[in-house]
């Protein structure tokens, strides 16, 4: 069974987070790293893979990223947890695409390897809108069971459970089959000594947009329907309100507190 | 801050960063409350244990993670920045497997190393005796021969892992001259092994210290390791190595203290002005980041010697008086930093304190560190200009 688990090279979230000129995250002046949210994917790959064992025959988990030159670290992170090989889709063109360029290039990547189940986090931790995982199982023409929270494969069946607010459902695909995975969906491992020493030898091959066979017109911040207007910092915290309680008054402040912010 | 490292290689910048992340994710949430309640933290180490942490320095061939001392001393260090008993523990495991990495038969090393190095066993080292620390060539505990095996009866003071350890690393005395010990490896299930309730310690209360009672504990010829009167020389040895790993847990220590007295100083304001401010804190700021890098240097200094393989004993007596000395002075100006709140158990710095004075003491006392050194100068430093062999 052929997995491909696509993940982005992201902003290191404990950093102070840059913009480019053009409202595009600053991706190269800061220290990035695998999005912690498709570590969660890495990790349902890896444990699929470790259940077919080989009954399953060879199954073979693919990291993919598209990213600039320092994205190759997040192949890294996910070859040291036990993905077995990498592909990075490198193309200056590609700089400022949006969800839906994006989705593009993952797809014709995607195309271009063997694939019976393509894995995605649920968002990333820096762009965050959480539509690529539907939007490629479109691209693919394949089944997108998206919002697992739990997993299970059962011959060519993909189930998961989908955890909304107001119900649970289950949902079932035939494989080939897109699958997003939630941020409940179980701890990811983290990768051992010996798997920094084994991802040194995993392959890893770099794309170009004309690898596959992408118009760069069809990319990029001219190609995207969705730009950043603007941006703005999350302004300082602020010190919290104290109520004291010296004539009884005290819950009443409390319950007013609560309405006023709309809690209850 | 944590400690901007130069690494040697890619692979050993990854090591970091994940010790760093397991760091913080796992060891720093339950250090504070664990050290409180003095439990000892045996999960932790298996989660170290599974990702390979605990076989670093040695080779792959018998289950180690092969780095070099600059690697692992750099990963100890940032163990102890979040946890001084969990550095110690991993240094003190990786002293137990010494003897026999160093002098067991090529048998012996098969049998016993790749678990031992495997990350779910846990090691300790008997050395010490209530009335023989500093001169442990006075031990009694002696281990008499009979037939096809030894017997060993006495006790053994002040056992880092006592009670918890799955293996024990033991010299006692097969004879009656001074030097005549000889080391032996215990499993925890022996026959008359047994353990004393823990110390009650003024700090490192996390970590187990025991005295372990040898009431006829039958063992056989196999698990000699060495030549009998080896003990002492190799015990010794091992310790060369040790006290580089507690060079590198008190330079965590010290850097953990310094980074929460920067961030205090960063924060807290008097006479208008934050405290940073006044140059007369700032200084001793100063002095506390001086005193933490010089720390570092000095014990890689001695890790760099000892991974090209020539004479590295003097440094490493100099590492370990240096960074344990200098940590005693970091943490104690960390609570000055923190003014009252520094004194109080609020706060982790008091801890920290309590934590360093320790380092000054095992694994060689500092007087003996220097009795070392000063020896060493009496005998005549090299003065040799060597290129890297590597
Ligand atoms: C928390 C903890 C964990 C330990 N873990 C282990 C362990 O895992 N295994 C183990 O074998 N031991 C362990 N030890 C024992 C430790 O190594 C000894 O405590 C240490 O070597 C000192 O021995 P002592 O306590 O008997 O002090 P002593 O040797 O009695 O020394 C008392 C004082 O006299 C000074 N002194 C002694 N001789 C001289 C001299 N020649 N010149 C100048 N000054 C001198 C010493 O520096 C010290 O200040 C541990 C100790 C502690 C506190």
């Amino acid at each position: 069974m052929n997995i491909v688990v696509c993940v982005k090279y992201v902003p290191d979230a404990t950093g102070d987070r840059k913009f480019e000129s053009d409202n595009t995250v600053d991706r190269e002046g800061v220290d990035g790293l695998l999005s912690e949210l498709d570590e969660y994917a890495v990790e349902q790959s890896l444990q699929l893979k470790e259940k077919l064992g080989s009954d399953g025959g060879d199954s073979e988990v693919t990291v993919l990223t598209i990213g600039p030159a320092g994205a190759v670290d997040a192949i890294r992170k996910a070859l040291q947890m036990g993905a077995d090989k990498g592909v990075h889709v490198q193309d200056d063109a590609i700089a400022g695409s949006d969800a839906f360029a994006t989705s593009l290039v993952l797809a014709e990547a995607v195309k271009k390897l063997p694939h019976d189940l393509v894995v995605c986090g649920m968002a990333s931790t820096d762009g965050g809108m959480g539509v690529v995982p539907a939007m490629l199982s479109e691209r693919l023409g394949l089944p997108g069971a998206t919002l697992g929270s739990s997993i299970e494969l059962d011959g060519q069946t993909l189930k998961i459970r989908r955890d909304g607010d107001t119900a649970t459902v289950t949902v079932e695909a035939t494989l080939p089959a897109v699958l997003s995975v939630t941020d409940q969906s179980g701890e990811a491992r983290y990768p051992s000594f010996k798997g920094i020493m084994a991802a040194k030898k995993k392959p890893v091959e770099t794309w170009s947009l004309a690898d596959l066979g992408v118009d760069a017109g069809q990319v990029g911040l001219e190609a995207s329907y969705t730009a950043v207007e603007e941006t703005q910092a999350r302004p300082p915290r602020t010190a919290g309100e104290i109520v004291k309680d010296e004539d009884g008054s005290g819950a009443k402040a409390l319950v007013d507190f609560l309405v006023s912010k709309k809690f209850v | 801050m944590p400690a901007r490292r130069l690494m040697p290689t890619p692979e050993a910048a990854d090591l970091l960063q994940l010790v760093r992340d397991v760091s913080a994710k796992e060891l720093l949430p339950a250090a504070a409350d664990a050290e409180a309640t003095e439990r000892f933290p045996r999960e932790s180490f298996r989660t170290l244990g599974r990702m390979g942490l605990l076989g670093l320095p040695y080779p792959e061939k018998v289950g180690g993670g092969e780095q070099p001392y600059e690697v692992y001393l750099q990963v100890l260090e940032e163990l102890g920045s979040v946890w001084a008993s969990v550095g110690v523990g991993v240094s003190v495991h990786a002293l137990s497997c010494f003897a026999l990495f160093t002098a067991g038969t090529e048998e012996q090393r098969q049998r016993w190393l790749p678990e031992m190095l495997g990350g779910e066993l846990l090691g300790a080292y008997c050395l010490s005796e209530p009335h023989a620390g500093s001169d442990p060539a006075a031990m009694r505990t002696r281990a008499e021969r009979d037939g096809d095996g030894y017997v060993l009866t006495g006790a053994k003071a002040w056992t880092t892992h006592g009670g918890q350890a799955d293996f024990y690393t033991v010299m006692a005395r097969t004879g009656d001259e001074r030097g005549a010990i000889s080391c032996f490896l215990v499993p925890a299930d022996a026959e008359g092994l047994s353990s004393d309730a823990p110390e009650r310690k003024m700090g490192l209360t996390g970590s187990s210290t025991t005295t372990m009672r040898f009431d006829g504990v039958r063992v056989g010829v196999d698990r000699r390791i060495g030549a009998e009167g080896q003990g002492l020389r190799l015990a010794l040895a091992a310790l060369d190595s040790g006290r580089l790993g507690i060079a590198a847990v008190a330079t965590g220590l010290a850097q953990a203290a310094l980074d929460h007295a920067v961030a205090y100083a960063k924060d807290r304001e008097t006479f208008g002005r934050r405290i940073i401010d006044h140059q007369g804190l700032a200084f001793v700021l100063a002095d506390m980041e001086a005193a933490v890098q010089s720390a570092r240097a000095t014990y890689l200094a001695a890790a760099r010697l000892r991974d090209r393989g020539l004479p590295f004993a003097t440094e490493a007596s100099v590492a370990k008086l240096v960074c344990t000395d200098n940590a005693m002075k970091v943490t104690t100006d960390a609570v000055q930093v923190l003014g009252g709140y520094g004194y109080t158990r609020d706060f982790p710095v008091e801890r920290f304190m309590r934590e360093a004075k320790v380092m000054q003491i095992f694994e060689g006392t500092n007087q003996i560190q220097r009795m070392v050194i000063g020896r060493a100068l009496d005998k005549g430093t090299s003065a040799r200009i060597e290129a890297d062999p590597a």
